[in-house]
């Protein structure tokens, strides 16, 4: 092979011994999205769980920033194979936007702003594994990175972690959502490579 | 990024035997009707994505697996291709 075929992708490649396998180590932040970048301004933000039963727990933009919010330093891997660790988010743990909420059901879709969803069980959800997060680097979450507030599941492959997250609705059963039924995992679980149906 | 739908071209040849940028879709969700070539396209995602260009709606996504291209037409009531 000639010593520039690798060219763009082999130059961000570095060895990590606590990557995931298939994955490579990027320094920068790659936006990838499947459609528009909605602008969502934080007076027309409201973020709902619905139950199995139909019961809505809502919350605004005051009210879900008045919440307890905690720091989070984790590492994050995207399905197209690059990682990025030590990523640092503000956010407030589904542990507390949970609180109060009375469910039968295991299963969660998330659903976000421009019709994207995303499946995942509720018990990845809750002890501290996720967050909504609405800061990154200290600073205000981007629209392009999912601002003004996104799902943050970092032990699951990133389009687990929905930009632009508007609402989690309760299921019975575990259904595909978008990229889900386009041919990914249901789970999505990096450590075990559970990419494509069928992994 | 975005881009039309001239940049399905090389994917989809893989899956059909015609021009597809100059089929004509149906969108299943305002049937709105075009040719492919005018959907708006995204590829920097985990796989194609592209939606009509009258109400956004994804009309085809295209994910590409070591061993399998999956298309998924959810969203297309129709396709018209040329012979």
């Amino acid at each position: 092979m000639g010593i520039i075929s690798r060219g763009f992708g082999g130059r961000r490649r570095d060895s990590a011994p606590d990557l995931p396998p298939g994955q490579y180590l990027t320094h920068d932040f790659p936006v990838l999205s499947a459609g528009p970048t909605p602008r969502i301004p934080l007076d027309r933000w409201s973020f709902t769980i619905t139950t199995e039963a139909g019961q809505k727990h809502t919350w605004d933009w005051a009210r879900f920033t008045a919440l307890p919010s905690e720091e989070i330093t984790r590492d994050i891997h995207c399905v197209t194979k690059w990682s990025k660790l030590g990523t640092t988010w503000k956010g407030v743990s589904l542990d507390t936007l949970f609180a109060d909420v009375e469910t039968a059901a295991d299963y969660v879709m998330a659903h976000s702003k421009g019709g994207y969803t995303t499946n995942v069980p509720l018990e990845d959800l809750l002890d501290g594994q996720a967050w909504i997060a609405y800061e990154f680097d200290g600073e205000p979450l981007d629209p392009e990175h999912g601002g003004p507030a996104r799902l943050l599941i970092p032990h699951l492959y990133f389009w687990k972690s929905a930009k632009w997250v508007n609402g989690l609705e309760m299921m019975h059963e575990d259904e595909p959502g978008f990229w889900e039924a386009a041919g990914y995992h249901m789970y999505g679980d990096p450590w075990h490579e559970q990419r494509y149906q069928g992994d | 990024m975005e881009l039309d739908g001239n940049a399905l071209a090389g994917d989809l040849a893989e899956v059909f035997a015609v021009e597809m940028t100059t089929a004509r879709f149906t969108c299943a969700g305002c049937r709105h009707a075009d040719a492919v070539a005018t959907l708006r396209v995204w590829t920097r995602a985990p796989g194609v994505v592209a939606r009509c260009p009258s109400c956004g709606d994804v009309v085809l996504s295209l994910v590409r697996t070591p061993a399998r291209v999956v298309l998924t037409l959810t969203g297309t009531a129709r396709l018209e291709l040329p012979v």
